[in-house]
């Protein structure tokens, strides 16, 4: 029997993965031993730290590139830019959460690793050029997910909705099983790029097109529910209610950047013989879910509903620069990350702020007079509604533009204009908010709490949703020469 | 030799089986089961497709979904022991003060 050949790892490849799976292992023994009840902060904070190593390990990283594991990970510039997002957006939530769970009583160490074990699978998910390594990636974000999604236990709308995201995620994750299985029924491979070459040989039957088009379409399912878009949102509204906040924050800016980083890489590479197909496919799946997203923010009065429902909407604007699958798409679809995420958890975390242990404050009257009473807090939750309705000078605006450019360029002019028709909508429900907060008087006593970890957040989420929006110029350039690589 | 397109027929069944379980059953107990059904049907095509390509690479793949699946299911009985000390029920439907 001849010996099996080991193929050669590059760990340094994967330097951010493996310290924030490290760091997050490493805490679980230290906040369980060492620190004490009560004291967790210090997790949260050890936490923190964690996850800034694993930004600035990936800083030397920025011009090495290249694949290992026999082709399965790859780090490119792609996949260094959207670690740092996953990164960012882990820190703000992990800060939010130093404030919301003593707060509501459910103060637990493991909280913070957790959290970052699920960067962790974003980070996979980046990385991963192997339907495998994809998977293995999406459930350990869902795994992990679901547990802090319940983490409020025993409050009801907790248990909830971890159950109802579990039974949903579980459900997708058999779907793209599935498909898994009929593209390498198709292929013979799971890597992307040998799904595409195996597709492009002239000996690629029509049954094994057959068996692609299903295994990619349920593929494509499967992403839509993580990523939730309609028709597979359903579950987003509750999961968020019922999850506590920082995680819902995570969730709405984390989930949906992994999965849909996932479909990118998955349709320009994998795909890219198919495009031609799904691209129809695709442009009614973000033309529904710009139009569901809106719409069904517009009903809400439940600022939390409210905001789950948007980023649905957002989802869409986020698929247009996916779909076009050209370069312009794909620094569409970063920049628009990058501003979304800063948008959309600082306005999670102005919510925490007003947000009072033993009851939902999220109602849209809570905000009514917020001016006169936390005038800072009120300017801060304007300038997030401006940049998530696409008002200048906001990051939120430049990010829309560039999408609607790239999917115009790209040939998909009626799409973009879906969009802006659907911007205007969304434009209503977002500046209701800022009027409920500067032209009315308060509805009831209601005293917004700020500990230090949500300042934080709130200041650094306003001040460079403003600055990329003034100054847009360094993140394009960083977008600009953050290119998928081909092949590997 | 059973031709391939045997199991694949099986395996798309017993897939659609868990599909209508998953969307049509009550009880979690059993829309958990369903959601293995799927697993496993994805696993039966690929160790079906494995042997038909005489690749080990599908086997290796089963492994992983196997694993995975553990996973799940441990959180997701740990969840419904929680909620039946709550809510003294097992069916998701009683379980729904969020409205989507």
């Amino acid at each position: 029997m001849e010996p099996i050949q080991i193929p050669p790892v590059d760990l340094k490849l994967l330097a951010p993965l493996l310290i924030v799976v490290g760091w997050a292992t490493a805490l679980l023994l230290i906040d369980t031993f060492l620190i004490p009840a009560g004291q967790k902060k210090i997790t949260g904070y050890l936490a923190l730290a964690g996850m800034l190593v694993a930004a600035l390990a990936g800083i030397p990283l920025w011009n090495v590139g290249g694949s290992t594991f026999s082709g399965m990970i790859v780090l490119d510039p792609f996949s260094l830019t959207m670690t740092w997002i996953f990164l960012l957006t882990g820190a703000l939530s992990v800060a939010m959460a130093l404030d919301y769970l003593p707060r509501h009583g459910i103060e637990q160490g493991e909280f913070y690793p957790l959290m970052m074990f699920a960067v962790a699978g974003m980070i996979v998910m980046a990385q991963g050029t192997d339907m495998i390594v994809l998977f293995l990636g999406v459930e350990a974000l869902s795994i992990t997910l679901y547990i802090l999604t319940g983490f409020a236990y025993p409050r009801q709308a907790s248990e909830e909705a971890a159950m109802k995201y579990l039974v949903l995620g579980a459900f997708a994750a058999g779907f793209f099983v599935y498909g898994i299985a009929l593209i390498y029924g198709a292929t013979g491979t799971t890597s992307l790029a040998g799904i595409a070459a195996a597709m492009s040989q002239p000996a690629f039957l029509a049954e094994g097109r057959t068996l692609m088009l299903a295994g990619s379409g349920m593929v494509l399912i499967a992403f839509s529910f993580k990523a939730a878009l309609a028709p597979f949102h359903m579950w987003t509204p509750d999961v968020y209610e019922g999850s506590p906040t920082p995680v819902a924050a995570f969730m709405s800016v984390g989930t949906k950047g992994a999965a849909l980083a996932a479909l990118l890489r998955i349709l320009t590479l994998a795909l890219a013989p198919m495009h031609a197909f799904w691209l129809p496919v695709l442009v009614a799946l973000a033309a529904v879910t710009m139009v569901v997203g809106n719409l069904g923010a517009f009903a809400q009065t439940n600022v939390k509903r409210m905001l789950a429902y948007s980023s649905v909407g957002h989802a869409g604007y986020i698929l247009m620069g996916i779909m076009v699958a050209s370069e312009r798409g794909t620094q569409a679809f970063l920049f628009y990350m990058v501003s979304y995420a800063l948008t959309n958890l600082g306005a999670f975390a102005v919510l925490i702020a007003l947000e009072q242990r033993g009851e939902a404050a999220w109602s849209l009257d809570d905000f009514s007079g917020l001016y006169q009473r936390r005038p800072w807090l009120a300017i801060a939750m304007t300038v997030f509604m401006f940049s998530l309705a696409g008002v200048p000078p906001t990051a939120g605006f430049i990010a829309k533009f560039y999408v609607f450019t790239a999917a115009y360029e790209g040939g998909l002019g009626g799409l973009a204009l879906v969009g802006v028709i659907t911007s205007a909508i969304a434009a209503f429900f977002y500046l209701r908010v800022v009027l409920r907060m500067f032209m009315q008087e308060p509805v009831r006593d209601l005293r917004p709490e700020l500990g230090d970890g949500l300042t934080v957040d709130i200041i650094v989420a306003g001040v460079l949703t403003l600055l990329i929006g003034l100054l847009p110029t360094p993140v394009v350039v960083l977008v600009e020469r953050s290119l998928v690589v081909l092949g590997g | 030799m059973v031709p391939t397109s045997y199991y694949i027929l099986l395996s798309a069944a017993l897939f659609m089986i868990g599909v209508l379980g998953v969307l049509v059953r009550r009880n979690a107990l059993v829309v958990f089961m369903s959601v293995e059904l799927m697993l496993n049907a994805a696993n039966l095509a690929l160790v079906a497709f494995a042997r038909q390509r005489l690749s080990v690479d599908g086997q290796v793949i089963v492994f992983f979904v196997i694993t995975v699946a553990a996973a799940e299911v441990a959180v997701g009985l740990a969840l419904l022991v929680s909620i039946f000390k709550s809510k003294q029920t097992a069916d998701i439907d009683e379980v729904s003060s969020l409205k989507g």
